[in-house]
């Protein structure tokens, strides 16, 4: 748990079950780049700290496979898509902004 | 179908036209958009624009070898599909056929979070596979500004409309992008910044309930091009724009003749009947017989074996066929023939250009060599005399520019002078004056020719009746003069 959380919002946050939550991301870049590098890598990051042993990160370079991008109404590059749990959110950007990405993720709540 | 004559060279060499096969549009713009550039069509809602940009792509595809690929930002692949059903144009065969690809491409505010740079790579990606798998000549961005409302950082957008223009530049396809007017300016977030190649707008007004579309081609780089508004139709196999200022004075000149169908009539047009490719007014009071007139006109027209086109604004073709049978006229044979069309609807219903578009339209499509407007009066109805006398000049400059012999019936006020409501007379090469006349207490009618251009005409007024076996000529008492 996040200490700098007070417990109202702790509480919260277990009542809406994202605590035990399986996460599934897609993250969709353009070719390896050190912009998508970095990106996955902040991904990466945040996923291992707050979401340990139940998350599902996919990775999909839309230069190699045009057509998912169209699937997955990306638009925007790069785009992180949390499929998982519902409602599907839309991250974009280089997910440089730490809070603006765990409030994307519901992992921190929305203000 | 006979393409317009222009009179004017509007391609300067070297520029590369795009044919939309938008009826019209082609001569507005002297050949179609500037070909591998993108060209903006905004106008407000419900003005057409996708419309025009789905049958520039349908046409493309079906008529001129070019696949297309449409982004639509508004509408899902099935509503698009859908709202153009209604023009007889099937997307999901053309896609099913690889001639057309259709993405609709869902941005939601409400759904998005950013959270570090971007750009538009994704669309780019999506839109240049879609060109790669088809081979696609033509793309349509159907609006590209609501990416405007779905993302936030305006100075990434700006740049990366800048490097989309420049991309589909180098990718050598012809692309209209539509975009929404609003207030002063033509695109709500000034597209028209990036579109320098050709700008066409678009224009719906409503006025005493009566609907006019228009458009404008307000740039055309490198191009000469018509800046006047033209009128245009929605109609059931697509757009048709009426290329109203291209008909010129230069009509090509007949010596050959047309008979008038009442042999005695010819006798007085110098013995042969009407010059071909002219224009034909008939004027008279109420019952006198110009209906009739015109009927036999275009019943010989059908018999020789030419097509006709007969505007009937006062009587439905059941009546009329009617009608003129109870004068022993027979138009029915020359309809089933498929030689005779008759064209019914009510003046009121459209304002003047609307009517000017069908008949433009029609005219394209059955391709006459005569065309009956039965009566032009009504038209006064549905316009001012000035904005009527306008529209009748473009008509018939259009219709001599086609070399189609046209009879126009006018309906005139007992009392009025030999002067027509409409003063139109200058346009008119052939006039002919039917009157009531009264004597020993029997009503009859009288004929007399005002003018006609070209040939000896009799000078004579015989005189005219209807029977049940057709026109019935008084023997004339003079014999008739020449001019």
């Amino acid at each position: 748990m996040n200490p700098s959380e007070d417990t109202a919002a702790a509480f919260e946050r277990l009542a809406a079950g994202h605590d035990r939550a399986e996460y599934l991301l897609r993250l969709y870049v353009a070719g390896v780049t050190p912009r998508s590098q970095q990106t996955l890598a902040r991904i990466k990051a945040v996923c291992e700290e707050h979401l340990k042993g139940r998350y599902t990160l996919e990775v999909i370079d839309v230069r190699q496979q045009p057509e998912l991008a169209r699937g997955g109404q990306v638009v925007v590059l790069p785009t992180l898509i949390k499929v998982l749990p519902l409602p599907l959110r839309r991250l974009v950007g280089t997910l440089r902004d730490t809070e603006a990405v765990l409030r994307g993720l519901d992992i921190r709540k929305r203000t | 179908m006979i393409a317009v004559e222009t009179n004017r060279d509007h391609t300067p060499a070297g520029l590369p036209k795009c044919p939309t096969g938008i009826q019209g549009l082609d001569e507005v713009t002297g050949g179609g958009l500037p070909r591998g550039r993108p060209t903006l069509v905004c106008g407000g809602p419900g003005c057409g624009k996708t419309l025009l940009a789905v049958e520039f792509l349908v046409r493309g595809a079906t008529r001129y070898d070019e696949p297309g690929v449409i982004m639509a930002f508004e509408e899902t692949a099935a509503e698009l599909a859908a709202n153009v059903r209604s023009l007889g144009f099937d997307l999901d065969e053309l896609v099913a056929r690889k001639k057309l690809a259709l993405d609709y491409v869902y941005v939601e505010k409400s759904e998005i979070d950013e959270t570090g740079e971007y750009d538009l790579e994704g669309l780019f990606v999506r839109l240049g596979h879609a060109i790669d798998t088809l081979g696609a000549k033509r793309v349509v961005l159907d609006t590209l500004e609501v990416l405007f409302s779905g993302l936030e950082n305006m100075a990434v957008l700006r740049a990366e409309m800048r490097r989309l223009f420049r991309w589909l530049k180098s990718k050598g396809v012809t692309v209209i992008i539509t975009g929404e007017r609003d207030g002063g300016t033509l695109t709500r977030h000034g597209l028209e910044e990036y579109v320098s190649d050709c700008v066409i707008v678009l224009d719906h007004r409503v006025d005493q309930q009566v609907s006019t579309r228009r458009m404008r081609v307000v740039k055309y780089r490198g191009s000469a091009h018509d800046t006047n508004e033209f009128p245009f139709l929605i109609h059931d196999t697509g757009l048709s724009v009426v290329p109203i200022t291209s008909a010129g004075m230069d009509h090509p000149a007949s010596t050959e003749r047309v008979p008038t169908g009442v042999p005695a009539l010819d006798g007085m047009l110098g013995g042969k009947g009407y010059m071909r490719g002219t224009s034909i007014l008939i004027s008279g009071t109420a019952g006198t017989g110009k209906t009739s007139l015109a009927g036999y006109f275009a019943a010989a027209a059908a018999a020789r074996g030419e097509r006709c086109l007969y505007f009937s604004f006062e009587e439905a073709e059941g009546q009329l066929v009617r009608n003129l049978r109870s004068i022993g006229l027979d138009l029915q044979h020359g309809i089933d023939a498929g030689l005779l069309r008759v064209h019914s609807t009510r003046p009121t219903r459209y304002g003047l250009e609307m009517h000017l578009a069908t008949m433009h339209k029609l005219v394209s499509d059955f391709d006459p060599r005569v065309v009956v407007i039965d009566p032009i009066s009504n038209f006064i109805a549905t316009g001012t005399t000035s904005e009527a006398g306008a529209m009748l000049v473009r008509l018939v400059d259009f219709l001599k520019t086609r070399g189609v012999t046209s009879l126009f019936t006018n309906l005139m006020h007992s009392g009025s002078t030999v002067e027509t409501d409409i003063g139109i007379s200058s346009i008119i090469d052939t006039w002919l004056m039917l009157r009531d006349t009264e004597s020993g207490g029997e009503r009859g009618g009288v004929l007399s020719v005002l003018k006609s251009r070209g040939m000896a005409h009799s000078r004579e007024v015989r005189p005219f009746r209807l029977t049940d076996h057709g026109v019935e000529m008084g023997g004339a008492t003079t014999k008739g003069g020449g001019t």
